[in-house]
């Protein structure tokens, strides 16, 4: 385990970059799943015993900083209606968020808290916060620092997505971490 | 030249008349049985045409409240605009109940005018009140909805909020980057509206102090969200808290010195009350689950609040320093309640409810607390923050229609609805005046 985090932090300005630029691109959850499964195609063949101290270089990335990369560059984490948990399927990926706070202690991250329309606007604002704690609580559980995190909470004011579908709905309910 | 003057005339009036209906609130729903109300034009011994028709003002003042109806003036037999030319015979002809007549004229000496108005009982033959109001023809909008509450609290009994005013919030989303936050003031009809504050970030919850003269609400400037207190005259704002977490649901008490609001500093939104004099800050509830929305008791001594504790959203009412298990649950037969505020008899309760979890419907609602009655008021699937109408006959709230966010307002008996008009963005939390004259 501490051979890991040591890794880790090796490749975390590596890493840092890398998700600063993932921060501003597309966040759909189907593109990540894609590009997770073509870069581990890519580089399955030399993943194993790679030398990580010189970083840069991806035909390098062990697979285990290949997860890492990939889950640090998803930064919207979607709810279920009138849920204020985060799914159990981005456990895994949230635990690299806290490990990446812990391996650099000068980072600093927002979490944006939304909630969908339906509701009373000020039960939604609540809500959204609630919804962006439960992420709060796990990060600093897994290693970051609290100073490190601002949770903000939008409620259902600035949605994803418009229209009254459970579609829309479904892509209101989120919070997004912004790296500051 | 007479031709061509009314050319003129017509070129001037056209701009005018197709903005207005494009603006005119629209009556969703009426009574069965309407007092009829004849509604003579006032004259008008000046030039030129004056910038707003009074009788028509007065006019769709009564008929959107829903109790009256006007009689079209193609249809009088006559168009008095004063008692010595009025026959009541004519009137009961038409069974008309009530008659208004007017005039207008220039002010001697003056650039103002006056309004004469006369307000008739047909069928007992009497007058029932008549005046002489005087101001600038920039203001005969005004003195259109003074006469307005003087008919109408005349014919019902009940004080006319034709003069009241109405906040709201506008979102204009403009690119994925960018949305247009607004705060706004207009006429409670939705007319002469006016910004008062314009954000990138959101601005919510408007609330008014009980003499009208500032205003309470959050906005996200700071990209966190704080509560300011904005003169609506000089325009003077100051940010009032900076607690960490959430800041909201600011609410005036009913003497206008205490605030209360909520704040999730202690790790989960509880309601406070800070003095807006000595800024001491009282806690009210302390619970861990969510506890938002507080609206004061007409006596000012408790306040009625929405906390989910059991799960989901339902309604409490807690004494002002009292023991935070001095806690009265108000709603049980809802799957969520919330947003409630007192009428001014204390024992109805306006609310937002949703009747099932199968049901993901949101509607405006009347519980009273004393028979547990409940009356649901709308019928559409999206409706929030009501807000009452400081004479207790109208709520206004926030709904959907075509997928934008306006305001719909009904009466309290559900029997009335009528829509206020809009122009771009989702229009949102309106928030009634109260009285201001």
């Amino acid at each position: 385990m501490s051979k890991q985090r040591n890794q880790i932090y090796k490749v975390s300005l590596m890493v840092i970059s890398l998700f600063v630029l993932a921060a501003c691109g597309s966040t759909s959850g189907t593109d990540e799943a894609d590009a997770a499964e073509s870069a581990g195609q890519e580089s399955a063949g030399n993943s194993r015993g790679a030398n990580t101290s010189s970083g840069g270089d991806r035909d390098e990335l062990t697979q285990e900083e290949i997860r890492q990369e990939n889950a640090l560059r998803q930064t919207v984490f979607y709810f279920d209606f009138d849920i204020a948990e985060f799914k159990a399927a981005d456990r895994e990926t949230l635990t690299y968020h806290a490990r990446n706070l812990a391996a650099n202690s000068g980072m600093r991250i927002r979490l944006e808290g939304h909630a969908d329309e339906r509701g009373t606007r000020e039960y939604n604002l609540a809500l959204g916060e609630r919804r962006a704690n439960s992420i709060l609580n796990y990060l600093i559980v897994n290693g970051a620092s609290r100073s490190q995190i601002e949770v903000v909470s939008y409620g259902e004011e600035r949605p994803s997505a418009n229209g009254q579908t459970d579609q829309a709905y479904g892509r209101n309910r989120r919070v997004e971490v912004v790296v500051r | 030249m007479k031709h061509f003057r009314l050319i003129f005339t017509l070129l001037v009036l056209l701009p005018h008349l197709s903005s207005y209906a494009a603006l005119n609130i629209i009556i969703t729903q009426g009574v069965d049985n309407p007092i009829p109300v004849a509604i003579v034009p006032f004259s008008w011994d000046g030039s030129g045409v004056l910038s707003e028709d009074i009788s028509e003002i007065v006019t769709n003042d009564l008929e959107q409240v829903g109790e009256f109806r006007a009689l079209g003036s193609d249809n009088m037999l006559g168009l008095p605009d004063e008692e010595n030319e009025v026959f009541y015979r004519d009137w009961r002809v038409l069974a008309q109940d009530y008659l208004l007549v007017g005039k207008i004229s220039r002010s001697p000496g003056s650039s103002l005018v006056q309004v004469q108005y006369e307000f008739f009982d047909v069928n007992r033959e009497i007058k029932l009140a008549g005046e002489v109001l005087t101001g600038n023809v920039t203001q005969l909008r005004d003195i259109a909805h003074e006469i307005s509450n003087v008919v109408f609290e005349q014919v019902t009994g009940i004080r006319g909020a034709f003069t009241t005013e109405i906040l709201y919030i506008v979102s204009d989303y403009i690119s994925p980057e960018l949305t247009n936050f607004r705060l706004e003031k207009a006429d409670y009809d939705g007319r002469r509206s006016q910004i008062l504050l314009e954000s990138e970030e959101p601005i919510m919850s408007p609330s008014w102090s009980p003499n009208g003269q500032d205003i309470a609400y959050v906005s996200f400037e700071t990209d966190l969200p704080r509560i300011y207190i904005q003169n609506i005259a000089t325009g003077q704002r100051r940010q009032i808290t900076n607690y960490p977490n959430i800041n909201s649901s600011p609410v005036w008490s009913p003497d206008g010195s205490k605030l209360a609001m909520v704040l999730s500093k202690d790790g989960s939104p509880d309601i406070y009350v800070q003095d807006l004099n000595s800024n001491e800050l009282i806690r009210v509830t302390e619970h861990p689950a969510i506890d938002t929305e507080p609206s004061w008791t007409p006596d000012g001594r408790s306040l009625v609040f929405m906390s989910d504790r059991t799960g989901q959203p339902q309604i409490y009412q807690m004494e002002i320093g009292a023991n935070s298990y001095a806690v009265e649950r108000l709603t049980y037969d809802c799957f969520q309640c919330a947003k409630a505020a007192f009428l001014p008899d204390g024992a109805n309760l306006v609310h937002v409810r949703r009747e099932t979890r199968q049901d993901p419907t949101y509607q405006i609602a009347i519980l009273n607390i004393e028979t547990l009655r409940v009356i649901t008021l709308t019928s559409t699937s999206l409706d929030e923050s009501p807000s009452l109408a400081p004479n207790g006959s109208m709520i206004m709230y926030g709904t959907k229609f075509d997928g934008r966010g306006v305001l719909d307002a009904v009466s309290i008996d559900g029997r009335v609805k009528f829509r206020l008009p809009s122009t771009t963005g989702d229009v949102r939390e309106p928030s009634w005046s109260p009285f201001l004259n």
